[in-house]
């Protein structure tokens, strides 16, 4: 179970790494690293458990999913950030503010 | 699990393989046209869909299953989301065929990505596998991403899908953090196993609370509940207007259905929802972190929709107010308390999309968005003003319309269920009386105040006005005793429990 351990703490080390990198950063790519940690996060959990608990492939699989997944959602936000880059010069999220409050 | 399981589930999987075929045909279909005639793509996907639709009717549910090794479930709770959601996208392609917003560019893929965001909507009101339910809220939340930018050269609507894509894909990373928890400690990821696990101890009561803060992040997201609604109101109003129409209905609704399967699955006692009693685990007492929820969608959502001047932005903020009431059947999650969401859900939808489609008309023939100059519209278009005001006031709860009925139904299983809720339900009824004063400056503004007699009259093309008739009269009739759609609604609380 030691070997567990190591493992969740790592992850739970990156997840609180990438809510940091969510919460701090303005640059529409950094948040958007900051979401593959916590992603990257959920896998090695779902890894280890599957090793180390479950003793079967289950969270084998859901990794893999959430990777394919990770890749289609990274695709989708990057072509927006891109659009948002070519109409104002910038990916600061912060300074995206025509919509009033 | 072998083969011929999977081919004899495929006949439970009609709908869904109809409506992949058809969203495949629309893209073929598409690369054959010219941009000018790409709308000709819409009227294709608005047919299929219907034929999705008559599927869905035809489809057995009298007996719940579980698909694919339990993936999936088809049950009579599914079906009625799918019915709203189907339906809820026809009557948004069909506006969206006269939107001026989306004249003069290619439009085929944006009928397709509708299609494939009700396709995920479809797989997540159906979902009993922590998987299952992971992709589908991907599906439709990026799905929703891309059709909230759609007007690419468009500031607003750049800036809606950023903040759009933000704030999901930070709220899905820590939901899907909270699953991993959540399969490691139960070990399995089927929602009955987990039950099993919950309801036998696996879990201390402070790690399982952990747990449901990160689902609720998640979930709440997707139906926009306070606190997880900060994106709601900028990606509503840079949104293209069909767009926001369809994103404060369908995923909204079909956010509530995964809700209400999850935990009456996972985080009950007995973990079959079917029974008459429903009671959550012993050791946790989510039924209040779901009311404070509720009661800060309600309060937050309808004070500040009192401050708005824009209409898109009014009907934001409103539908925030409104995933509050609902959030007061999942309160009880009993029998009565179930099926009044169902009702509230396809009685929201109706008149929610019927005040947003006034809007984008309004926008397309006096070009504003603004409620002060809704001056004496009433009069100006007799027909739209009265259509509107039905809206209004089915909104806001008035009697005798469908909203009252709805609003009704959840606050009698409200009370009914212990002395306790009759406060929430108070609060709910106080929050309809604050939603009174915004949704009615919409029809003051209309009808009263000074205004001059214009001497020709507007009226709205002929398709249009039929689709907002269409919308009012169910409105209208819905107070009659016995009627039709609340002996549906108890019919379809049957889940699949394995």
């Amino acid at each position: 179970m030691d070997h567990l351990n190591s493992y969740l703490v790592l992850s739970a080390i990156l997840f609180s790494l990438g809510l940091y990198t969510v919460v701090t950063r303005r640059n529409a790519v950094a948040i958007l690293m900051g979401v593959e940690l916590i992603l990257n996060a959920a896998n090695i959990n779902f890894v280890a458990f599957s090793k180390f608990v479950t003793h079967n492939l289950d969270g084998h699989l859901i990794s893999v999913f959430i990777i394919m997944l990770a890749a289609a959602e990274a695709a989708v936000a990057l072509a927006i950030i891109l659009n948002l880059y070519n109409d104002r010069g910038h990916i600061n999220v912060d300074e995206a503010n025509a919509l009033k409050q | 699990m072998n083969l011929n399981q999977i081919v004899t589930d495929l006949s439970y999987f009609l709908p869904e393989l109809i409506l992949t075929a058809v969203l495949l045909m629309v893209i073929i279909f598409d690369l054959f046209q010219k941009a000018e005639t790409s709308i000709r793509a819409g009227y294709l996907a608005i047919g299929g869909l219907a034929l999705v639709t008559l599927a869905l009717f035809g489809q057995d549910v009298s007996a719940p299953q579980g698909i694919f090794s339990n993936m999936l479930a088809v049950d009579g709770f599914g079906r009625y989301f799918k019915v709203v959601v189907s339906v809820g996208a026809m009557l948004v392609m069909w506006m969206s065929l006269n939107s001026n917003e989306l004249k003069n560019r290619r439009v085929g893929e944006y009928y397709v990505l509708i299609l494939v965001l009700v396709l995920g909507m479809f797989f997540l009101v159906s979902a009993t596998h922590l998987l299952s339910i992971y992709i589908s809220l991907e599906m439709v939340s990026i799905m929703s991403y891309l059709l909230s930018g759609y007007l690419k050269e468009q500031m607003r609507s750049n800036e809606a899908s950023i903040k759009y894509v933000v704030f999901g894909a930070f709220s899905s990373g820590i939901l899907l953090y909270g699953f991993s928890l959540l399969y490691g400690l139960t070990g399995s990821a089927s929602i009955f196993e987990i039950q099993a696990a919950l309801s036998a101890g696996a879990i201390s009561p402070v790690l399982l609370l952990l747990i449901l803060v990160m689902v609720l992040v998640g979930f709440g997201y997707k139906i926009a509940a306070v606190p997880f609604h900060f994106w709601t109101p900028d990606v509503y109003e840079g949104a293209p207007a069909p767009i926001t129409a369809f994103l404060s209905v369908a995923p909204k609704a079909a956010g509530f259905a995964i809700i209400i399967r999850f935990f009456n699955v996972a985080f009950s006692s007995s973990g079959n929802p079917n029974m008459e009693a429903w009671s959550a685990l012993e050791n946790m007492n989510w039924q209040a972190v779901i009311g404070l929820m509720s009661v800060l969608s309600m309060t937050v959502g309808n004070v500040i929709a009192l401050q708005q001047s824009n209409i898109k932005r009014m009907l934001a903020y409103s539908s925030i107010a409104h995933a509050g009431y609902m959030l007061l059947g999942v309160v009880v999650a009993d029998q009565t308390g179930i099926s009044a969401i169902l009702y509230y859900a396809a009685i929201y939808m109706l008149m929610n999309l019927g005040a947003f489609f006034v809007a984008i008309h309004v926008k397309n023939a006096f070009d504003t968005e603004e409620i002060e100059d809704y001056q004496g519209l009433g009069y100006k278009a007799p027909v739209l003003g009265v259509i509107m005001a039905i809206f209004m006031f089915s909104l806001t709860g008035l009697p005798p319309t469908g909203g009252f009925v709805a609003k009704f139904y959840l606050f009698r299983a409200l009370i009914e269920y212990g002395d306790l809720y009759f406060w929430l339900a108070l609060i709910g009824l106080v929050n309809g009386v604050i939603s009174l004063y915004y949704y009615m400056r919409v029809v003051k503004a209309m009808y009263f105040g000074k205004m001059e007699i214009p001497e020709t009259v507007h009226n709205a093309p002929l398709n249009i006005t039929i689709l907002l008739v269409i919308l009012a009269v169910p409105l209208l009739f819905a107070w009659m005793v016995g009627d039709p759609l609340s002996a549906y609604t108890q019919d379809a609380v049957h889940f699949f429990i394995n």
